[in-house]
């Protein structure tokens, strides 16, 4: 059977873990990993037999046969490399925070996008991709007013770029939990905690809402951790939906599926999960439509 | 090493921030203009003002304030003539969007707050406050849970960041004299900037953790009228000004003006005595940040529990400031737990 080929731009910690969810999945097959340096990630790649490069974006750009590109860079590296690869005639999963494309989340708005024919697929963030489809499945039986999220990561799963602009993490997250989730208004918090063994992913969901009718937002919730779970195995309720009056809270944990990254990373798990998960699906369109 | 006794100390006022969680951040414009120009009169020279948790503070997480605190920032910096009036800034909570809201509403300090060992992702906040004309200050909560040398290495990123002072916060309300001691010390020894110290008064030992650190070479201490604040409250200003006035410190502070302001504008308003009952002992024991308390007696109500147990938990699980979520899944837990 037919597979869409995958370059990868980025060989670091992300890159390497997407490496290895690409060469899982269904209608994707890995074909080059492309960075600036002869990183450990290059090596990597190189002894699993792929195609690398060190000339960035150009290498994966101008292979005709690569379909579907992620850049797993940097906010300031992806709006350089947009253009090119839309020039190109690329399919690109973006997991930087530049959002040059629509927020993607999938169990929430992939088909749709779809439909429109997206060619750029912004990942939101970690604790959007966590907190957004129980935002999403709240609102939507129960009508939410405000949303406010809590994320907390494990100090070891907070990489650089994260910790040197955490504000970029709060505010692109409050803004699709309206743009996806929803919600009129919005909080987004995020903490890291240093605790040895590093803890689990963990992200409590708070609505204020107009319907809380308990039994619709409990089957509301249910149903969307399980969709979740079909591309994120390790996502699960610890807290089921609590009604309090017009507030509802929920805490689901994330724990990682240690391809690449330790367990306890489930906040860079889940982002690549979402991200290779949607490809799929854009790879299983294109292979239908025969390009 | 040589720590001279007639340096002027510097007291930083936070009634209106910790003591913001002892009210549940009900101030209005009315108490705060009172207290800022009674604690103006007497002297302190930072006076802050935030949600108990930070600029932005204000959520269903941490509880939302009555008056949304740059009305209680602009109120207070009309009638401050010689403090500098400070906020505190937890990054994560708080971004630099607040920052820039709560400078045009009169902010001269900013104290950037992390867990103490997550530094660096302050560098940014503290940056942009220099930027904006602010004095920045490096703030590290739950100094307890970690080794002074720790310590030491984080601070030196707040030095590099361009933070004018560095405070050490024993969050918990944890620390002996001697933990204050070997922290205050090495870093008063090792750092280019002034050290400050923030106590909780959990183990009925802020005002003596506060003499030490001051004695070890601190030059900002953080007080507050009556101890109001997160837990069992802070280190009491009027019994801090009484203690190093008679020890002879040059405080530049009012004494009797002190005890008049907390006695008859800020004792009025409290809700409850700021005493030592079993609950926030227990967070003083088990280690565990102080602003949880009240979110923990509503838990243990909810969830018909008893708070010390819920408290236990959460030090054990090694809960960081912030974390006031994790109640609710420790007391989810503990409640399923039961029932079995």
């Amino acid at each position: 059977m037919d597979k869409i080929k995958v370059g990868i731009i980025g060989p670091g910690n992300i890159g390497s873990d997407l490496m290895y969810k690409v060469m899982r999945s269904r209608n994707l097959e890995m074909k080059t990993m492309t960075g600036i340096v002869r990183s450990e990630g290059i090596k990597r790649a190189e002894s699993l037999g792929f195609h690398t490069s060190i000339e960035g974006v150009k290498a994966v750009a101008e292979d005709p046969e690569i379909g579907i590109v992620f850049d797993a860079t940097s906010a300031a590296a992806h709006l350089q490399n947009a253009p090119i690869l839309k020039a190109a005639g690329k399919t690109v999963f973006d997991m930087t925070p530049a959002a040059v494309g629509p927020f993607v989340v999938p169990c929430v708005n992939l088909d749709h996008l779809l439909e429109l024919n997206t060619d750029n697929y912004n990942m939101v963030t970690c604790g959007g991709q966590a907190t957004i489809p129980i935002a999403y499945a709240i609102n939507r039986v129960a009508d939410s007013e405000y949303t406010e999220i809590v994320a907390c990561i494990s100090s070891k799963s907070a990489g650089p770029g994260t910790r040197a602009n955490i504000d970029e993490f709060t505010q692109t997250t409050s803004k699709a939990l309206r743009v996806v989730g929803g919600a009129d208004r919005s909080r987004a918090i995020i903490i890291l905690n240093p605790a040895e063994p590093p803890l689990m992913m963990s992200n409590t969901i708070y609505c204020l809402v107009k319907h809380p009718d308990e039994a619709a937002i409990k089957k509301a919730v249910n149903d969307m951790v399980k969709e979740v779970q079909s591309y994120v195995p390790g996502y699960s309720l610890r807290v089921p939906p609590l009604v309090d009056g017009n507030k509802v809270t929920v805490i689901v944990q994330v724990e990682g599926a240690g391809d690449f990254l330790p367990k306890y990373s489930g906040n860079l798990d889940i982002i690549n999960a979402a991200a290779v998960a949607a490809a799929d699906k854009v790879a299983a369109k294109m292979l239908k439509e025969g390009n | 090493m040589n720590i001279d006794k007639n340096r002027k100390l510097h007291f930083v006022d936070t009634t209106l921030r910790d003591g913001s969680h002892a009210v549940s951040h009900s101030y209005t414009v009315e108490q705060v203009t009172a207290i800022a120009e009674g604690l103006d009169k007497v002297g302190v020279d930072i006076i802050e003002i935030s949600h108990g948790d930070g600029l932005a503070g204000s959520t269903i997480n941490y509880g939302f304030s009555a008056t949304p605190e740059m009305e209680l920032l602009k109120a207070a910096s009309k009638v401050i003539k010689r403090a500098k009036l400070g906020v505190l800034l937890l990054p994560g909570v708080g971004t630099i969007e607040d920052l820039k809201e709560a400078r045009e509403n009169g902010a001269q300090v900013v104290r950037v707050a992390t867990h103490v060992t997550e530094a660096d992702v302050a560098i940014q906040h503290l940056k942009t406050a220099k930027d904006l004309g602010m004095t920045p200050v490096g703030f590290l909560m739950m100094t307890h849970m970690a080794s002074p040398e720790k310590i030491l290495e984080q601070a030196k990123i707040f030095v590099d960041a361009g933070a004018e002072y560095v405070n050490l916060a024993d969050s918990a309300g944890y620390m002996t004299p001697d933990d204050v001691r070997a922290r205050v010390s090495l870093l008063v020894e090792n750092l280019p900037i002034p050290v400050g110290f923030h106590a909780h008064n959990n183990l009925s030992l802020a005002v003596a953790n506060t003499l030490t650190a001051v004695e070890c070479g601190a030059d900002y201490v953080d007080v507050t009228c009556r101890g109001l604040g997160a837990g069992a409250g802070n280190a009491q200003a009027e019994v801090v000004a009484g203690v190093f006035d008679r020890l002879g410190y040059n405080t530049g502070l009012d004494f009797y003006g002190y005890m008049d302001l907390a006695e008859n504008v800020v004792e009025p308003l409290m809700r409850q005595p700021q005493v030592i009952k079993s609950a926030p002992l227990m967070l003083g024991y088990a280690g565990v940040y102080s602003s949880f308390l009240l979110h923990t007696y509503r838990a243990a109500e909810k969830f018909n529990l008893n708070p010390r147990d819920i408290l236990v938990e959460l030090g054990r699980r090694g809960m960081v400031g912030g974390q006031e979520d994790m109640i609710i899944d420790v007391a989810h837990s503990l409640s399923l737990q039961k029932q079995q």
